[in-house]
């Protein structure tokens, strides 16, 4: 048979990919310096949410495990870096990867109950993480960690190139981001995540082809939270500092909903759901004030908060219900349909 | 490497007990390198579960499972799986989630080198890995006759297939020893024909040991190269296929009784 292997197994096939990738990569480079500086920021925060969606998709949407506690890794991540910048005088660089092995390390170590079958006992234990690890950024040792008022961090800079304006910080996470993705999808097409994937559906049939599942899952549970930690260092660039309440349980919650919305175990899943769930959030934000006139005064106050969550939840539940494979399979649907147009497409 | 008067696999006094269910009750067999050995027998009369314990899902009370002169009894399943014994399932248990194509690379991981670091750069090494054991599975999947659906997702495809599949997988392992639990159940007299064929080449072309679960009278007297009668957890014949047609105490265990559901 005359395949080109090589060919088969790479990412990009076509001509049109190639120029849409193209298109896509000039539109980044460019964008940085063309939006007001307000833009540039939402921007940013998305290639953060980005990086930390892919490594909970790693664990969550390839593996099939469950976590609660991914933004405590990631806040792993961000203390680790900040301590070791500012109590060690560490260079920003050399601390990233630091960082980024720390928090893999604290997934491991929350990760352990995954060796009994089920769901509940990995929820129950990465939701202690949730508690367990704010609650020593807070408490635990104040002189070093910093307590309520965290850490004060300064910038990054390449010689005069100071990352402390959001259109240059945009020349940092951008293309942070971009790698993060390849690697993500790296991770996903190799071997590893196919074994990543014979774990979550099904287990005893990954056993049989010489994969030790126990080992699979801590792999997941340090690659997710490696991938938490990079987003947790780049929070701290972002923030310019660390704070206990950066890295709440509701942060864990609306990385979930993310994964669900943009569709779990697809690398292009996690983009989308940041994307939608940032364009959801800035509509409540313009919208609230408007329905907020129909209340009265005090309760109008507290509808901005309350209707996000409210438009948030609604939304996961409608793609649980309707949609689980999320916006991933919906794009699929619609390029399969662009594909065989104008004939009838038949999902498979 | 084993000769040919060498037993491959041996199972010693293997007891595997479900509360006051006996599953298996002092199973002793022996099998030789490059054999098709078939095990029939009622519902119920334990074939499966001598799988499961030869692969390592269950650890049989009493008794010792070999396998190339080494004892595997303790083993985990996956370190079962790396001595190079590999297995379909009755009920088909593929990953509904990926595609053909991925299905039978899952077969290949014991051979696959790239771990985490080189699978996260994957340009070069990992890459050239991946192209190489392609060309493996793809040669699996034209043999299995599966090329027109190679691409596509395994949930969706028909139950034949699957157990092709299945098949598929088993073999990109590589395996020096295949359990087969039925992989002719529930098909067309065209389908069992075809699977036949397959088992028949694969034990021809790679020179397997196949030990083979099959209801079916006709193909195990067959294909068969020898049979061994399972009722009750206890093994009441063994022997060529001539001599188990003709065996009275196995007319009697399929015929003589009402059968089970
Ligand atoms: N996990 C289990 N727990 C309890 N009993 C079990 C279990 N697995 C098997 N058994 C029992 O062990 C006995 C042998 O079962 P097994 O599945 O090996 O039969 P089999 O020969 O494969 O039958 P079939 O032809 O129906 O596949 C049966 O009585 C079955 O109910
Ligand atoms: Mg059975």
């Amino acid at each position: 048979m005359d395949v080109n292997y090589r060919q088969s197994v790479a990412m990009l096939r076509t001509r049109s990919q190639w120029i849409a990738l193209g298109v896509l990569l000039a539109f980044l480079a460019v964008a940085g310096r063309v939006f007001p500086s307000e833009i540039v920021d939402v921007m940013n925060m998305m290639f953060i949410l980005i990086v930390a969606a892919h490594g909970l998709n790693i664990l969550t949407g390839y593996c099939g495990q469950i976590s609660v506690g991914h933004a405590a890794f990631k806040g792993t991540g961000a203390y680790t870096a900040a301590m070791l910048i500012v109590r060690l005088g560490w260079n920003h660089w050399v601390a990233l990867p630091v960082a980024a092995l720390a928090a893999g390390g604290a997934g491991v170590a929350f990760g352990l109950p995954a060796f009994r079958v089920g769901g509940f006992y990995l929820a129950m234990s990465t939701l202690a993480a949730q508690f367990i690890l704010p609650a020593l950024f807070l408490f635990a040792m104040p002189g070093i960690v910093g307590g309520i008022s965290g850490i004060t961090v300064p910038r990054p800079a390449i010689g005069d190139f100071s990352f402390r304006i959001p259109e240059n910080q945009y020349y940092l996470f951008m293309p942070m981001c971009v790698v993060m993705t390849i690697v993500a999808r790296n991770i996903a097409r190799s071997r590893t995540g196919r074994a990543f994937v014979a774990v979550r559906d099904n287990e005893p049939a990954a056993t049989i082809m010489g994969i030790n599942p126990f080992g699979y899952k801590l792999r997941a549970f340090f690659i997710g939270c490696l991938f938490a930690g990079v987003a947790g260092w780049m929070r701290v660039v972002y923030d310019g500092c660390v704070r206990p309440d950066i890295y709440p349980l509701m942060g864990s919650i609306w990385m979930l909903g993310i994964i669900i919305i943009g569709g779990m175990g697809t690398t292009i899943g996690p983009i989308f759901g940041v994307i939608l769930v940032r364009a959801l959030n800035e509509m409540v934000l313009m919208l609230s004030p408007f329905i907020g006139g129909f209340f009265r005064p005090e309760i109008a106050i507290q509808m901005g908060a309350g209707l996000g969550l409210i438009v948030f939840a609604v939304v996961v539940i409608v793609f649980l219900v309707f949609e689980p494979r999320g916006l991933a399979h919906l794009w699929q649907v619609f390029n399969e349909r662009m594909r065989h147009w104008p004939f009838k497409y038949e999902p498979g | 490497m084993v000769t040919e008067d060498e037993v491959q696999l041996r199972t010693d006094n293997v007891c595997l007990r479900f509360g006051v269910v006996k599953a298996l009750d002092g199973i002793s067999l022996d099998v030789k390198p490059h054999q098709l050995l078939a095990i029939i027998g009622p519902n119920g009369a334990g074939k499966t579960c001598l799988f499961n314990v030869i692969n390592g899902f269950y650890r049989p009370q009493e008794g010792e499972v070999y396998f190339e002169g080494q004892r595997i009894t303790q083993l985990p399943p996956y370190k079962i799986a790396k001595l190079g014994i590999s297995r379909t399932f009755q009920a088909i248990q593929l990953y509904h989630g990926l595609s053909v194509v991925d299905n039978i690379m899952v077969g290949r991981h014991i051979h696959l080198k790239s771990g985490m670091v080189s699978g996260a750069i994957y340009f070069g090494w990992a890459q050239r890995e991946e192209a190489e054991h392609r060309k493996e599975v793809e040669w699996l999947i034209d043999f299995l006759e599966l090329t027109s659906v190679r691409n596509r997702i395994v949930g969706s495809l028909p139950y034949g297939l699957q157990k092709r599949i299945d098949l598929g997988r088993a073999l990109a392992l590589e395996p020096k020893l295949l359990l087969l639990d039925e992989p002719m159940a529930g098909m067309s007299r065209d389908e069992k024909e075809a699977m036949a064929r397959f088992i028949l080449d694969v034990v021809e072309m790679r020179g397997i040991t196949i030990v083979l679960v099959e209801h079916d009278m006709g193909v195990v007297m067959d294909i068969a190269d020898r049979v061994v009668v399972f009722d009750y957890g206890h093994k009441i014949a063994d022997g060529l296929p001539e001599e188990i047609r003709n065996n009275e105490q196995v007319i009697k265990a399929y015929l003589g009784k009402p059968k089970e559901a």
